[in-house]
């Protein structure tokens, strides 16, 4: 490999063989840029969500007390979640659309676990602000689900888009039932 | 001209442009330094590393903290546990602190030794004490920033010595505090400080080089380079050369950091602030015990303070108290011994700074104080005018030929 007199072919730039010396110079650059990005991961990874933050990436929340007709929002990991108990009204407007015509097609029965407990995240999928129509008397919109005030996005009953600019349904956060009134979001 | 020096397309076309190549070029290759340096040379750059190293770490540890007397100290503590890495980037924070310190200081004691305050690098030396300055009060404000006993205890103390002001002393720590007492409008503006005051070294380290590089390198044997023969380019040579250096330095830090990461901090500031109880015994930081111990030394409250400033202030003027035509300590034989004697005077205040200012200790501080100043306002003024100095070579070049002459 330093052989001085090997083929003619394999000289550098500066048009002489590579030699030892260009070995331990090469080597040493690539140790050096081993030992760089080494100490300049720690200082990249240290913004990244530290163990405390990700220790309360879950949030259990007891839905036996929120009444048909009633919304309560709850924190998780810092934005707002809606859980709607819904009216038999509502969830038969929900399933009453043909899937297929909206612009993100998605079943009602496929974003909930239970038909009258519909859990969605309150971010609008546009730009993140939070939709309106948790707090009775606010504006719902016309399909009678939340209407994001921001840009003019409209969700259904079953926190789907159905007009504007958002691109998608409001997102369902992973859950799961520990008991019949509890769930833990995350 | 400067066109033909770069091969490559893109940098000749910067280059032309804005010339920053042309004059890093300058720097590297033909800025001539003497040929003769010893490792005590360097210790500059380890410094530049040092303060590198602070700003990186610190801009990252900024981040994660919290500047609130009710966060600081748990803001601090998640960063130890909870933070990504955390742990390694505030050890690498807090022992370069000390690591910045010893190479400073070894930094200064090598200028003392060699002359390189002496005509015509005053103003680089002088640039250098700023420098020291700052660098303490950075250092003072940083380490009240976790907001433990130390913290706490450290800054009302510090902030108090400026109570020794006659008349506007009092209110001048009212300003200083924001308030009456150490609290949080003080630790806000520490903060804020902490992270200005880095900046403001960086620029005064602008300044020094400028200066170092209207006349260069000073050299073990104190005397001018009398041409190409008795220089060479910084570049490959000296960059080589610091390397060695920067090399044993991060192997030490990271002993330092990975072994013993608390061995140079004090276990009180891992109790948070209580501003109802100072702990028994409190020291500031290693790297201020020498100042620390003259400050104790005296009996009078205004007086140590003054002598305390004083002792950095000598500094200052250092170039006209020593006034022997003769640099470097190698051809001064009774300023040797006094330059040791300083040493071992600075070591012993270090000392005695961290012990209790009690018994025979305070004695002892007393002699370490007056012979610190015994040395700076009368040893040296006397030396220049009656020390018999040696023979001086007549380049750097020809005390090596002449040897390699012997040989042959």
């Amino acid at each position: 490999m330093a052989n001085t007199n090997s083929k003619p072919g394999a000289s550098d730039v500066d048009g002489h063989e590579p030699d030892r010396r260009d070995f331990i110079v090469v080597a040493t650059y690539a140790m050096g840029a081993v030992g760089g990005a080494a100490v300049v991961w720690p200082l990249i990874d240290q913004m990244n969500p530290a163990a405390d933050t990700l220790a309360l990436a879950s949030t259990e929340v007891d839905v036996s007390k929120i009444a048909e007709g009633q919304a309560i929002t709850v924190t998780w990991r810092g934005k707002p979640v809606f859980i709607r108990h819904r009216t038999a009204d509502e969830i038969m407007r929900a399933n009453a659309i043909d899937s297929a015509e909206l612009r993100d097609p998605e079943e009602d029965e496929t974003r909930v676990q239970k038909p009258e407990l519909l859990v969605v995240l309150g971010v609008c999928t546009h730009l993140g602000c939070v939709p309106l129509g948790q707090k009775t008397g606010e504006v719902k919109g016309e399909y009678d689900g939340w209407f994001c005030p921001c840009h003019g996005s409209p969700y259904d009953t079953s926190g789907r888009i159905r007009k504007g600019p958002a691109p998608t349904n409001l997102e369902v956060p992973p859950y799961s039932f520990l008991s019949d009134g509890v769930i833990r979001i995350g | 001209m400067s066109a033909e020096k770069f091969s490559n397309p893109v940098v000749r076309w910067i280059d032309h442009r804005l010339p920053v190549f042309s004059m890093l070029d300058h720097e590297k290759y033909d800025y001539p330094v003497p040929k003769n340096l010893n490792y005590m040379w360097n210790f500059g750059v380890l410094a530049g590393l040092a303060l590198v190293i602070m700003i990186v770490t610190g801009i990252v540890l900024a981040m994660n903290y919290t500047a609130h007397i009710d966060h600081a100290f748990g803001s601090v503590e998640r960063i130890m546990r909870d933070v990504n890495h955390g742990w390694l980037i505030r050890y690498i924070h807090m022992n370069t602190a000390s690591f910045f310190f010893i190479v400073v200081y070894i930094h200064m004691f090598r200028g003392l030794y060699y002359g390189s305050y002496k005509a015509p690098r005053e103003l680089l030396w002088m640039l250098g004490v700023v420098i020291f300055l700052l660098m303490m009060a950075t250092a003072f404000m940083g380490y009240v920033l976790p907001w433990g006993q130390m913290s706490f205890w450290g800054a009302t103390v510090i902030t108090n010595l400026f109570s020794a002001i006659p008349f506007v002393g009092e209110s001048i720590v009212v300003f200083l505090w924001g308030g009456f007492s150490v609290d949080n409008p003080t630790l806000n503006r520490f903060f804020s400080l902490h992270y200005l005051m880095p900046f403001l070294i960086a620029g005064v380290v602008v300044l020094h080089i400028v200066a170092l590089h209207r006349f260069g390198s000073n050299n073990p044997i104190g005397i001018d380079a009398k041409g190409p023969q008795d220089t060479i380019s910084f570049h490959p040579y000296y960059t080589m050369k610091d390397m060695v250096g920067i090399a044993m330095f991060l192997l030490l830090l990271a002993v330092a950091v990975f072994f013993f990461p608390n061995a140079m901090g004090h276990p009180d500031n891992y109790i948070p602030a209580n501003p109802m109880q100072t702990p028994a015994h409190i020291v500031p930081e290693w790297y201020f015990l020498p100042f620390y111990a003259i400050l104790r030394a005296v009996p009078d409250k205004l007086g140590g303070v003054l002598l305390m400033f004083s002792a950095i202030f000598v500094l200052f003027v250092l170039p006209w108290l020593d006034r022997s035509p003769v640099r470097s300590a190698r051809f001064r034989p009774v300023f040797r011994i006094f330059f040791w004697l300083l040493f071992i005077d600075c070591i012993l205040l270090g000392y005695l700074g961290g012990m209790p200012a009690e018994g025979i200790y305070v004695l002892l501080s007393r002699l370490a104080t007056a012979w610190y100043f015994l040395h700076f306002l009368v040893i040296l003024p006397m030396l220049s005018v009656f020390e018999t100095t040696k023979p001086l070579p007549k380049s750097i070049s020809e005390p090596v030929l002449a040897t390699a002459r012997g040989v042959a």
